[in-house]
């Protein structure tokens, strides 16, 4: 059947007219151009028209420009703001003939008409051509006085336009100045909403003058401005409104009245219908309160009602905003929201990414007395016609499971999934039980009785395979069948497309060997034979390793292949918790939408305003050190200052462990040889699911966790020598930064006399130069302190980075480490210590 | 700040397109289409709103089949994107009377008028259609409303979108005498959602209201809008999902007002005041939990018949006084996979039905014109299958979902006892419309 859209197709708009087209409407306006004939305007009209329809549709138009450009001497309106579309699109590329332009422009801002003057100024400014600049500078000083609001309002953010073009100017002639002037006085509240828009882009786009610039942020976050504009708030559009509502998230009241002072004087903007200013108020109740764990938690209960309201009242799109952030909530404090799990049900008729944040939600808010009505909801699910919801549902009955103590009526729910006969159903429950078991070993006997009638014929997805795999080799004491079905998979090796199947394979023969070697003898033999003969690396290289240590010795073979497992007791979340209290400080943006930290989506130049939040007030530049560096690009994540001191125990306990889970960076010189060998064995393979994050757990205390405690054993390193000219430009700091992963974090007592030098920053930045540490960023104010280092070897240039965080009352040092060359770590560690120690010493 | 903003036909086109700030490369209309058509393909349903290209962000709604689409590269809030967008389509409709391909390109220069006031290098100025209107100097070219629907024309694929044809008038176009008629509309508008389990009894509701209003007066009198006294908001601490029973009261879970209600004196006699500006707004959006008496009872079987064979019976009673009369139902049924032709029986002397068994997604489409309250419909349904069943026909089928919309209705109880218009002079004497209507929005029976 061919196509019948292709006809229709070509006739659609956005196929390029041809330039016979162009070329006909060129004629036809340079005719007008100078015609004065009644009805000529309309003739115009019409012919702009056409212009600005071609452009849209991205046809090239700027062949006209000059014909445009006469026909533009009128005194209609309409025709006029055309032109003004029409150049403000073209004068960019058409740098020679905008200077065509600049004479019109430039009558019209004197015009009588307010109007035509604002409208002639926003164009004028929008042209974006860098030789014109200096036309700008008049028009626009007379805009920013003006006494009409709509004109000093387009004049505000005609400055903005002209510092993209050129900041020079822009400052030359002193117009950040009138800005600040006009934000606290004028009486138009979108002349100040747009000057408080422009100062800060400006400013975080200024890096070149940080001192300058840091000292105006915190002018901007002072009480005084945040209160002037707290107190006019209502009077701003919804759009403003949400604009300083993010300018107060970033606001530190002085003591606790002040917090419920703002929190009161705000109370009223949760019921607002504008999703966007109620999600901008949530932030800053949620800043502002994150001290205090009673009155954060009572934020939370206060917010969660009009947040439901707007998830159903606006249109699918606005209500996936909301719920994305609801989501955010919820999974941070789910025991807020258990009372609520209704609201958390899915509708038939929801597109799937809803669906999918509704069934984490209602995951995390499952405890003791709903589980029960929550898991019979997910099984309604599990037979849905969607099916990857449907499987998505299953996997949320798991882990429920997972997560309560009161398992029996999930494991009959899970088992009777099994027994639905419905291919993804099985699958995905399969590896449910798997990881059920691995939780809850008392419960094998009822689920491998259930999983035992399951042919492995009917089992497909390479998951669900290597799960039944790994159950067979697990229980294959108490599976009758499990040698024979075993054998009967190993026949069938070259059919098995997974490698991770057939790394299970192996494993699990092994495993049934120990247990049943008559019986399994002749499958292992085949199995490892199979093994070593096949392509994929890792399954031969797991062949040979099984193959070796069962010649070896085979009761050394068992105790690494089979030893005796504990239980699971948690499973590692996918997420670190450094990852999402960096969420949780962008909250009411994309990162929350997306579930990412902005710096791993948006490209550095283009982080705006929101970073500024990072290191607003907190970090100024450490001067002495690298002339480059610009504040902005320094993403100092300096909110969790703000959190108590038990709070960030706990998170940097749990990084260090997910960080060195993900990274498995050891010093293996001070572990004893078998230990490391069998880290070795299942940190290359992963795919052993059954038990890998158990055992690289425990490996992460051992290692991880050891190594911070206990000082460095019997190797002691060759002395560490630093490059006192080292050079990192913040870029690359940032970069390595975010790349690299912690390979130290630890906590240092720092002496009395280097606390009580600590006065500014900059007296502890200078001190650790002459120890060829150099600092890259620094910020805080007594008693917390935060301070980016760098520090390069002298041999080569491999670079070591730390954040340091000082706690002046307490006389901590709070250290992160970053290093190219992981082994380095601790000697530097040592040097890093000495250094700091002898801060204020004589 | 957002650095495009544009509007794209069902087919890709580009209808307006507006660049703030040069960011954002060119092609980016294509990149995005080209994104949102192929994300079902990759089998991962809709395109959300809001995604992210090769450091791209961008955001869009949909509404009456064209795409509102912003792009920035910066991590902004995406309710305000989207509200924005939100609120950019309900402006050009306040100016345009309806919203629609053809309308928008009939008037694309206009739409470019209201686009340079409403955002300036990608910072919103302003979205009130009032204040937009000095600024604006095309006349709109208005396209012939005959063809759109009247109230309530919420169909399936709009499931959930609030109906926003109130009425399809511009608010700056003059009526064909050449004088605006004084006229002020105030719709209440509810969605519902009921979920029945398989033996009748109510899972979960909700209702989901919004008091939206249209206002054609001139001058901007003051208004005062009274709601029925026995409405109550929160309660008190206790579950959502308690029910008060038997008192009569209309309580709201939570609700949300405009920026330009004034509630001084709602507390006390449940009034809302507001200078109402040109163009359509939601004055108040509310949520209701409370139990209320669903408009539908929906009864259904499925049964074998055979070792092929199993038959359907879906029963639907009207559970709302006679004088009402519910619009476009639409019952469907998803059936086992394995289905592969059905017969159909309708009751004898039934009128309106339409009847089909919709083969790709292997569901059945029930569809009524109209149910009179207290009514009862029936639809008989005999199924075969390519393959036997073992048993598990009730997990392969089902769950029954139902679309509707049934004018001057509502179930909450929320009323409006009266709209008060401030007058101007003793002759002044404005038409006011006050309408209900309920929709639904996820009304579903399980098997």
């Amino acid at each position: 059947m061919a196509p019948p859209g292709q006809s229709q197709r070509s006739s659609s708009p956005s196929q390029p007219a041809g330039k016979g087209e162009v070329a006909d409407v060129k004629t036809q306006l340079r005719n007008l151009a100078g015609s004065r004939a009644p009805g000529v305007d309309d003739s115009k009209r019409e012919l702009f028209k056409k212009v600005i329809s071609y452009m849209t549709i991205g046809i090239d138009v700027s062949s006209v420009f000059g014909e445009m450009v006469m026909c533009s001497a009128t005194s209609d309106i309409v025709l006029k703001k055309m032109c003004y579309l029409y150049v403000g699109n073209y004068a960019k590329v058409n740098p020679d003939l905008a200077l065509l332009t600049i004479n019109f422009l430039q009558r019209d801002c004197k015009d009588e008409d307010p109007m035509i003057r604002g409208l002639a100024l926003r164009s004028l400014c929008s042209l974006r051509v860098t030789n014109l600049v200096e036309y700008l500078v008049g028009p626009l000083g007379a805009g920013l006085k003006d006494n009409n609001s709509y004109v000093r309002m387009i004049a505000v953010m005609g400055v903005l336009k002209l510092y993209h073009i050129s900041a020079s100017t822009c400052v030359d002639a002193d117009f950040p100045t009138t800005l600040k002037h006009l934000l606290l006085n004028d009486r138009e509240t979108q002349v100040v909403a747009n000057c408080l828009s422009a100062l800060q882009e400006i400013w975080s786009l200024g890096g070149s003058a940080s001192e300058e610039v840091s000292r105006e942020r915190e002018i901007l976050l002072s009480k005084p401005v945040i209160y002037y504009l707290l107190n006019r708030i209502r009077e701003f559009s919804e759009w403003a409104q949400c604009l300083v509502l993010e300018l107060v998230a970033k606001y530190v009241p002085a003591d606790p009245n002040e917090i419920f002072d703002v929190m009161n004087l705000l109370e009223d903007r949760l019921q607002h219908a504008n999703g966007a200013v109620v999600l901008a108020t949530t932030k800053v109740f949620l800043q502002l309160t994150l001290s205090m764990t009673d009155v954060h938690q009572q934020v939370y209960e206060r917010i969660k009602a009009p947040l439901l309201t707007l998830v159903s009242s606006g249109s699918p799109e606005q209500s996936y905003a909301v719920l994305s952030h609801l989501h955010l909530l919820v999974m941070r404090a789910p025991f807020i929201f258990s009372s609520d799990y209704k609201h958390f049900y899915c509708q038939y008729n929801e597109p799937s990414y809803v669906k999918r944040l509704k069934l984490e939600m209602l995951t995390a808010v499952a405890n003791e007395s709903n589980t029960y009505e929550i898991v019979t909801e997910l099984c309604e699910y599990a037979a849905n016609v969607d099916i990857p919801i449907a499987r998505e549902s299953i996997r949320a009955v798991g882990k429920i499971a997972l997560q309560q103590y009161d398992v029996n009526a999930i494991v009959d729910r899970l088992l009777q999934f099994l027994e639905m006969e419905k291919d993804y159903v099985t699958a995905e429950a399969l590896v449910l039980v798997k990881d059920l078991l691995r939780k809850y070993p008392q419960w094998s006997q009822d689920c491998i009785a259930v999983v035992g009638n399951i042919s492995s014929k009917n089992v497909q997805e390479p998951k669900a395979k290597a799960a039944l795999i790994w159950m067979l080799g697990e229980y294959s004491q108490e599976m009758h069948d499990a040698p024979y079905i075993l054998e009967g998979l190993i026949e069938n090796w070259e059919d098995e497309h997974s490698a991770e199947v057939r790394l299970h394979l192996l494993t699990a023969v092994m495993k049934c060997f120990f247990k049943r070697p008559p019986e399994t003898q002749k499958s292992l033999g085949a199995a490892l034979a199979a093994g070593l003969a096949d392509f994929h690396q890792d399954v031969h290289d797991r062949a040979l390793f099984y193959y070796r240590l069962l010649q070896y010795k085979i009761s050394v073979a068992e105790q690494v292949v089979n030893p005796p497992k504990q239980a699971v007791s948690v499973f590692a979340d996918t997420q670190s918790s450094e990852i999402k209290d960096r969420i949780f400080d962008e909250f009411n943006s994309l990162s929350v939408v997306y579930q990412k930290p902005s710096y791993m989506f948006t490209y550095k130049e283009h982080r705006g305003p929101f970073e500024f939040s990072d290191e607003i007030g907190n970090v100024s530049i450490g001067t002495e050190s690298a002339d480059t560096v610009d504040p902005n690009r320094v993403e100092a994540n300096d909110k969790d200052l703000l959190l108590s001191t038990s709070e960030k125990e706990e998170t940097r306990g749990l990084n260090n462990s997910s960080s060195a889970y993900s990274a498995p960076s050891y010093d293996a010189s001070s572990v004893s040889v078998p230990t490391s060998q069998l880290s070795g064995l299942v940190i290359s393979n992963p795919s052993v699911s059954g038990n890998a994050p158990q055992s690289s757990f425990a490996i992460d205390d051992l290692l991880g966790l050891g190594l911070a405690v206990a000082p460095a054993p019997a190797p002691s390193p060759p002395p560490l020598k630093l490059n006192p000219k080292a050079v990192l430009d913040p870029t690359s700091f940032q970069q390595k930064w975010r790349q690299l992963p912690i390979s130290l974090s630890q906590e240092y007592s720092m002496n009395p006399q280097g606390v009580a030098a600590l006065t500014t920053p900059q007296a502890l930045l200078r001190h650790m130069q002459g120890q060829a540490i150099h600092c890259i960023a620094s910020g805080g104010q007594s008693p917390n302190f935060k301070f980016f280092f760098f520090a390069q070897k002298a041999e080569d240039s491999s670079t070591f980075l730390v954040e340091c965080v000082v706690n002046t009352s307490s006389a901590k040092a709070q250290i992160k480490i970053k290093a190219d060359d992981q082994s380095a770590t601790r000697p530097f560690s040592s040097v890093f210590q000495s250094a700091l120690s002898k801060f204020g010493m004589p | 700040m957002i650095s495009q903003f544009f509007v794209l036909s069902q087919r890709g086109d580009n209808i307006v397109f507006r660049d703030y700030r040069g960011e954002v490369p060119k092609g980016s209309a294509e990149i995005f289409f080209r994104k949102v058509k192929f994300w079902k393909d990759d089998g991962d349903g809709d395109a959300p709103p809001v995604f992210n290209v090769d450091g791209v962000n961008y955001f869009h709604v949909k509404d009456a089949g064209l795409l509102f689409v912003a792009t920035t590269r910066v991590n902004l809030s995406p309710s305000l994107v989207l509200e924005l967008l939100r609120r950019i389509s309900r402006v050009v409709k306040d100016y345009l009377g309806v919203l629609s391909e053809e309308s928008l390109r009939k008037n694309f220069v206009l739409v470019y008028e209201l686009l340079d006031q409403i955002i300036d290098f990608g910072y919103v100025q302003t979205t009130s259609t009032e204040l937009l209107k000095s600024y604006v100097f095309n006349e709109p070219v208005v396209v012939d409303p005959a063809q759109f629907l009247p109230l309530g024309s919420a169909g399936i694929f709009t499931a959930k979108r609030m109906p926003v044809t109130t009425i399809a008038k511009s608010v700056v176009a003059n009526e064909r005498g050449g004088r605006k008629r004084e006229e002020i509309f105030v719709d209440i508008i509810e969605k519902m959602s009921v979920t029945f389990n398989s033996s009748g009894y109510i899972l979960t509701s909700e209702i989901d209201g919004t008091i939206q209003l249209k206002s054609y007066l001139t001058g901007n009198p003051e208004i005062r809008l009274a709601l029925n006294e026995e409405v109550s908001i929160g309660r008190g601490g206790g579950s959502a999902y308690d029910y008060g029973l038997g008192t009569g009261a209309v309580i709201l879970d939570d609700c949300n007002f405009h920026e330009s209600v004034h509630l001084d004196s709602f507390d006390v006699d449940r009034t809302l005041s507001l200078v109402p500006t040109d163009g359509e707004f939601p004055v108040m959006n509310y949520r209701i939990t409370q139990e209320f008496k669903p408009p539908f009872r929906i009864n259904s079987l499925i049964e074998e018949a055979g070792p092929l064979k199993a038959g359907v019976i879906i029963k639907v009673r009207a559970d709302f006084p006679s004088s009402i009369i519910a619009d476009k139902i639409l019952v469907q049924i998803p059936l086992p996979p394995y289905t592969t032709r059905v017969s159909f029986e309708l009751e004898p002397g039934a009128v309106g039905n339409t009847t089909d068994f919709k083969e790709a997604n292997k569901r059945i489409e029930w569809g009524l014109k109209k149910i009179v309250g207290g009514s009862e419909h029936t639809l008989h349904a005999k199924l075969t299958f390519s393959q036997e069943s073992h048993g598990n026909i009730t997990k392969d089928a089902g769950p029954v979902s139902m679309t509707f919309t049934i004018p001057m209705f509502n179930s909450s109880r929320l009323q409006v006892k009266y709209l008060h218009i401030t007058k101007k002079s003793k002759s002044y004497n404005p038409y006011r419309w006050v309408r209900y209507v309920t929709h639904s929005n996820s009304y579903v029976a399980r098997l």
